[in-house]
C-alpha cells in the first residue's frame, strides 16, 4: 500500500506529530530504527516543561515554546502522562548572573511567559530551604513543570496507534527513492514502505535522513549529555526544578525532581562525534556532581540509582528547523529540535499540521470518532488499598508484586506488553511500567519480567532481549 | 617440600603450612584436628564436594539441585559435571533422592524438592 | 483488618527461623508473609554447599538448609502467606501486604523484619561506558542459572570478590564458561577465605586486588571491560588500564539491608550496617518490632543469620507474653579497629549473657579484642587473624553486666 503519510523516527516529535495526524482520514506509518519507540533524546532527557524565558524572541523556539506549553499540559492529561506543575528557579551566584537574571526576566515578558518574579537569595531560600547559601538571587517561572518524556512518547505512540496509524520498529532507513511523486523507503533489511508524504523527525539522525531523501541543506550537531538520577531519598531535596545561569553550552546543570520523586540532576554538553555515542564519562560524572552541588550543596550521591546519557540534536543557527523542503515536493523537516522541543512537542505537531494544510496536496478531513485520550496505564498505581482489593479480585495478577522497589505488579506488566505501542523488551517495560526502574535496578524483576514477555510472545526465554536483537540476556541452556 | 595452605573447613580459614617428606605430613598453624586432617588430605588427596543441577524429563524447563554425597577427588570435578550433565530425573524427586548410583566412589542426589 | 500476634516480613533464613523459635517461647498465633511462592528465601538459589556446619553440625546446600527449617515451620501450626509482599508498615504494627489474593491488612502485637537484602547496582557504582545487555548483579545472574536454567554468559569478569561473585565463578566454570578475572577495588578480598581457594584458586582465576572496571563497552551486548588498578583513593590509575574481551560482566559488590519499610515505619538505622538499631533481644528502637537476619546486618553465614533470628523470635514472643525488657539499658561503641558492633543497645541487669556480634575495620593479624564499659573489662577474647568478611562474635557473661550504666566499647588491639 502508499502511505499519506511516512513519518521516520518515533520520538516524542514524531509520536506527538503521528498523534496529531491520527484526527484525519488518512493513513500514517511511523518508521523506527529501533525496537522500541522513545529511543533517542525523548528518553534521555531533563524531562522539563520549560516555561519559556530562554529562547530569543522571534524565533521558532520561543513561539513554539510559549504556545506549546500548556497544549503539553492538556496532551498529558488526555493521555495519563504523569506530570507536576512543580515550577522552576534559575538561579544566580554573582552579581554578574543576578544581571543575567534581569535578562532573561526582560526576554520572558517578551515572549509573553506568564507569572515571572525575581526574588532575593533569601527568598529563593524560603522557596527551596536546600539552596545554596551561594545563591544571591532568582528568577521564578511557576508556568514550568516536570514531565516524564518516554511516558509521554510512548502514550503519544500508543494513541496515534489506536486511532489507526501503523508503527514499524527495526526499520533503519538506507535509501529514499521518489518514483511518480511517491517516496520509496526501503530499510537495511531490505523491507520496503511507500508513502505520498514524508516528514522528517529523525531527531540526531534527521541530517542523514534529509541527505537520503535529496534535500540534505543541515548539519546535526549531536552533544551528549550526561545525567545521574538518584533514589527516592534524594527525590525529597527540592521541589522546584533549580536551573543556573545558562552558558553557551546551554542551560547548564540542574537539580530536579522527577515525577516519580527522584532527584534528577545533569545534563552536561559535550559534542560527540556520532548520535551513538552514549558513552557516561568519568569527566561527565565528576562535573554533573560540582554544579548540583553547586546548586544544591546537600544532594547525596552515594543515592545514585544510575547514570545516562542523551544526545541532543542541535544545529549551527541554534533555532528549530520546521518547514517543508524546498527542493524535494512532499517533503517536510522538522529538525534539529533541542531543548526546549519536548515543551513544544504539541505545538510542533499543529505547526506542521498548518504546514501540511499549505503545502500538501491532500484533504484532511476529521475522523468522526478520534479517541484523543489514552486508557490511565497507571490506573492500578494510584488506587487505594481498598480500590485495589476490590480490582484484584477481578484480576489477580494484579496483586502479584514482580518489581518489589517500584511495586509493579504482573497486571501492569502484562497489559504493558499488550497496548500500543507494546513493549518487546525488557527496557520496554523498564519504560512503561518502572519495573526495574529503582533502587536495585532490575537486580530482583528481572529474570521475572523475562519470563513474562517470553509467555505473552510466546518466545523462549533466551529470545528476550534487553533493547533487540542482539542484546539477549541469555546465551543458552544448561 | 613445604605447602601453604589455607584451611576451608571451617570459615576461620586459618593459615596452615603442611610439610611433605616421604608421604607423610607434617602440618602447623592448625586450630583444631580436623584442619590437620585437612591440610594431609589437601596434599595427599585433595577432594571436594560438586553441585550442580539435573534436567528433570517430564517437565518443562525444570532443573533440580544435586550434590556429590562425599567429596569426589579434585581431579574428577569436570568429568563429574560431564556426568551429571547427561543425567536426567523424573519428577517427582524429593531431597536425597539418588540422582547418580557411583560418581567417583559416591552418589549424587537431589538436594531440593520437586513436585510433579 | 485481621488480628495476628506475630507477624514475620520475609519467610528466608531469619524469618523461618524466627518463627519456630517465637512459637516455641509460647506465642502459637505465628504468620510468615513471603514475596515467593516457596520459603526459603535467597537459599533456594544458593546450591552450593557450606551452608550448616555450626548450626546442624552437618554441610548442606542451600536448598537442604532451607528445608530443614521448612520442615520445622510446617510441624508447627504457623501460617504462610506466600506470594504476598508487605508493602507497608505503620509503628503502631499495622503491616499491609499485597497479593494475587488481594490486599490484607494486619494489626499485629510484634513484627518480626527478616526481608534480607539486595546487591547493590551497576548504577550505585556510576561505571563509565555504555549499557549493553549481559551486566548482572551476582545473585541474579545466580537466579537464572540455579532456578530457571539458563547461562547468561561465555566469557566472565566479575567486579567485587563479594561471596555470591566467587561462588559464581566457580559456578560458571563449571558450566563451561571462562572467567577472565576477578576484580577488587580494595587491597583484600570482602568474601570467606574458603571461597577464594575454593571458588578461584581450584580454577586458577586471577583475583586482582585494587582493581576495578573502569569502562564498559557494546552497545547491545557486552564486547569487553576496560579495568584498571586504583590508588590508595580507590582513583584509577590511568597507564594501568587494560581492556578484557567478555560478554558478561557479573556484580558483587555489596549487599544493601532491605530496609524501606522500615524507614518508612520511621524505625531509626544504624549509618553503619544500614539496619535498624536493636538491643541484645534485636528489638528495634520501636518497641514490638524486632528484625533479624541480612536486613539487619548482612551477614557471612546462614548459621549466624539463623541464631540472630532464634534471638528476635524470643524477644518478640516475651514482648508478646510479658511486655518484654523494661530495664536500664546501655548503648554499644566501636572503638579502635571495629566498624560496628551489634547490639547497638543492651539491656542490663537482665540476668543473661549478652554476645556482641562485630567487624573489624581491614585485614589484622593476631589481635586482642577488649570490651569494656568505662574501665571495666566485660569481656577479651584472642583471635589468630581478623578480617571484614568474617564476623566477629564476643560474648558477655551475665553477671558482669549488672551494674554497668556506661557505653560499652569494643576495640582491638594487634598482639
Amino acid at each position: 500500500m502508499v502511505y499519506d503519510f511516512i513519518i521516520a523516527g518515533a520520538g516524542v516529535i514524531g509520536g506527538m506529530l503521528a498523534r496529531e495526524l491520527s484526527r484525519y482520514n488518512i493513513s500514517v506509518c511511523i518508521l523506527e530504527k529501533e525496537n522500541d519507540v522513545s529511543m533517542g533524546a525523548s528518553k534521555a532527557n531533563s524531562g522539563i516543561v520549560h516555561g519559556g524565558f530562554d529562547p530569543h524572541p522571534g524565533t521558532l523556539k520561543a513561539k513554539m515554546n510559549v504556545e506549546g506549553v500548556d497544549l503539553l499540559y492538556q496532551a498529558a492529561e488526555d493521555l495519563h502522562v504523569p506530570y507536576k506543575k512543580n515550577g522552576s528557579l534559575v538561579v544566580a551566584f554573582s552579581e554578574t548572573e543576578a544581571e543575567h537574571l534581569q535578562m532573561l526576566y526582560d526576554r520572558g515578558i517578551e515572549n509573553k511567559v506568564e507569572g515571572m518574579s525575581i526574588v532575593s537569595g533569601d527568598e529563593a531560600r524560603k522557596i527551596e530551604p536546600n539552596l545554596s547559601e551561594k545563591v544571591v538571587s532568582a528568577l521564578v517561572v511557576p508556568s514550568a513543570g516536570i514531565i516524564c518524556p518516554y511516558e509521554l512518547t510512548i502514550a503519544a505512540v500508543g494513541n496515534a496507534m489506536d486511532n489507526g496509524a501503523e508503527l514499524k520498529r527495526n526499520f533503519e532507513i538506507s535509501e529514499i527513492i521518489k518514483e511518480d511523486d511517491i517516496f520509496v523507503i526501503n530499510s537495511s533489511a531490505k523491507e520496503q514502505v511507500k508513502g505520498r508524504f514524508f516528514i522528517n523527525c529523525a531527531g540526531a539522525f534527521s541530517d542523514k535522513i534529509a541527505e537520503l531523501a535529496g534535500d540534505g541543506f543541515f548539519k546535526i550537531i549531536p552533544r551528549a549529555g550526561e545525567y545521574l538520577l538518584l533514589d527516592k531519598s534524594e527525590g525529597i531535596r527540592v521541589s522546584h526544578t533549580i536551573f543556573q545561569v545558562p552558558n553557551e553550552n546551554g542551560k547548564g546543570i540542574l537539580v530536579s525532581p522527577t515525577v516519580d520523586n527522584n532527584l534528577l540532576t545533569g545534563p552536561t554538553a559535550a559534542k560527540v562525534d556520532t548520535p551513538d555515542d552514549k558513552n557516561i564519562t568519568q569527566k561527565g560524572i565528576d562535573t554533573v556532581i560540582e554544579y548540583a552541588k553547586k546548586s544544591v550543596p546537600s544532594v547525596d550521591f552515594r543515592q545514585v540509582i544510575t547514570s545516562f546519557t542523551g544526545v541532543r540534536s542541535s544545529e549551527t543557527t541554534g533555532d528549530f528547523i520546521i518547514k517543508a523542503s524546498e527542493k524535494v515536493q512532499g517533503l517536510i523537516h522538522v529538525a534539529a529540535i533541542d531543548s526546549p522541543g519536548l515543551s513544544s512537542c504539541v505545538s510542533i505537531a499543529k505547526y506542521v499540521t498548518g504546514i501540511i494544510k499549505e503545502n500538501c496536496n491532500i484533504e484532511l478531513e476529521l475522523k468522526k470518532d478520534w479517541n484523543g485520550s489514552r486508557e490511565n496505564p497507571h490506573a492500578f498505581r494510584n488506587m487505594s488499598d481498598e480500590e485495589k482489593s476490590e480490582y484484584i479480585k477481578l484480576h489477580p495478577e494484579y496483586g502479584k508484586i514482580v518489581c518489589r522497589c517500584e511495586k509493579v505488579s504482573e497486571g501492569e506488566i502484562r497489559d504493558a506488553i499488550r497496548r500500543n505501542p507494546i513493549a518487546l523488551d525488557i527496557d520496554g517495560v523498564k519504560r512503561r511500567t518502572r519495573s526495574g526502574m529503582g533502587r536495585c535496578q532490575g537486580g530482583f524483576c528481572m529474570p521475572n519480567v523475562m519470563k513474562i514477555l517470553a509467555e505473552e510472545n510466546g518466545a523462549e526465554l533466551q529470545a528476550v532481549t534487553k533493547k533487540g536483537n542482539g542484546s539477549e540476556q541469555l546465551t543458552g541452556r544448561l | 617440600m613445604i605447602k601453604n595452605i589455607t584451611c576451608i573447613i571451617c570459615p576461620k580459614g586459618c593459615s596452615l603450612t603442611a610439610e611433605i617428606n616421604e608421604g607423610i605430613v607434617c602440618v602447623n598453624g592448625n586450630t583444631c584436628e580436623r584442619g590437620k586432617q585437612y591440610a594431609t588430605d589437601e596434599c595427599l588427596n585433595p577432594t571436594r564436594t560438586v553441585t550442580s543441577m539435573v534436567r528433570v524429563s517430564n517437565k518443562c524447563n525444570c532443573m533440580v539441585s544435586v550434590k556429590t554425597v562425599k567429596p569426589i577427588p579434585k581431579g574428577k570435578i569436570f568429568e563429574t559435571m560431564e556426568l551429571i550433565r547427561g543425567a536426567e530425573v523424573c519428577a517427582p524427586v524429593s531431597i536425597g533422592d539418588v540422582i547418580l548410583e557411583d560418581v567417583f566412589g559416591t552418589q549424587v542426589i537431589a538436594t531440593k524438592n520437586i513436585d510433579r | 483488618m485481621i488480628k495476628h500476634d506475630l507477624v514475620i516480613v520475609g519467610g528466608g533464613p531469619a524469618g523461618m527461623a524466627a518463627a519456630v523459635a517465637a512459637y516455641d517461647s509460647g506465642v502459637k498465633d505465628v504468620v510468615i508473609i513471603d514475596r515467593d511462592a516457596s520459603l526459603g528465601g535467597i537459599l533456594q538459589q544458593c546450591i552450593h554447599n557450606g551452608f550448616g556446619l555450626h548450626k546442624l553440625g552437618e554441610e548442606l546446600t542451600g536448598p537442604e538448609y532451607a528445608s530443614v527449617y521448612e520442615k520445622k515451620v510446617r510441624e508447627r501450626n504457623i501460617t504462610i502467606y506466600n506470594d504476598m509482599m508487605v508493602t507497608c508498615l505503620t509503628a503502631d504494627k499495622i503491616v499491609t501486604a499485597q497479593g494475587s489474593s488481594g490486599i490484607l491488612k494486619i494489626q499485629a502485637k510484634a513484627v518480626i523484619l527478616a526481608m534480607g537484602c539486595r546487591e547493590r547496582s551497576r548504577g550505585a557504582l556510576n561505571i563509565c561506558g555504555t549499557r549493553p545487555a549481559g551486566i548482572y548483579s551476582a545473585g541474579t545472574a545466580q537466579k537464572l542459572m540455579n532456578c530457571e536454567g539458563y547461562s547468561v554468559g561465555k566469557k566472565v569478569v566479575i567486579l567485587g570478590s563479594g561471596d555470591i561473585g566467587l561462588i559464581m565463578a566457580r559456578r560458571m566454570t563449571l558450566e563451561g564458561a571462562k572467567v577472565e578475572a576477578v576484580c577488587e577495588i580494595m587491597p583484600y578480598s570482602g568474601g570467606l577465605t574458603r571461597n577464594i581457594v575454593q571458588c578461584l584458586e581450584d580454577y586458577n582465576i586471577p583475583l586482582y586486588l585494587s582493581h576495578t572496571v573502569a569502562e564498559i563497552h557494546g552497545q547491545k551486548r557486552l564486547e569487553g571491560v576496560t579495568i584498571a588498578q586504583v590508588d590508595e583513593n580507590r582513583r584509577i590509575i590511568e597507564n594501568t588500564k587494560r581492556f578484557i574481551a567478555c560478554d558478561t560482566l557479573l556484580l558483587s559488590v555489596g549487599l544493601i539491608p532491605e530496609n524501606e519499610l522500615t524507614k518508612e515505619a520511621g524505625i531509626p538505622i544504624d549509618n553503619i550496617t544500614n539496619g535498624a538499631i536493636v538491643d541484645e533481644n534485636r528489638q528495634t528502637l520501636v518497641p514490638g518490632i524486632f528484625a533479624c537476619g541480612n536486613v539487619l546486618q548482612v551477614h557471612d553465614l546462614v548459621d549466624y543469620v539463623s541464631d540472630e533470628a532464634e534471638l528476635a523470635g524470643n524477644g518478640a514472643a516475651q514482648y508478646i507474653l510479658n511486655g518484654g525488657c523494661k530495664g536500664d539499658s546501655v548503648c554499644t561503641e566501636a572503638g579502635n579497629g571495629v566498624r560496628y558492633v551489634l547490639p547497638q543497645r543492651v539491656n542490663t541487669g537482665t540476668g543473661k549473657d549478652v554476645s556482641l556480634f562485630l567487624r573489624v575495620t581491614k585485614p589484622y593479624g593476631k589481635v586482642r579484642f577488649t570490651v569494656k564499659s568505662s574501665e571495666n573489662v566485660l569481656a577479651k577474647a584472642v583471635r589468630i587473624k581478623a578480617a571484614p568478611g568474617e564476623m566477629e562474635k564476643i560474648t558477655i557473661k551475665a553477671d558482669l553486666l549488672n551494674n554497668i550504666t556506661e557505653p560499652i566499647t569494643v576495640e582491638l588491639e594487634e598482639v
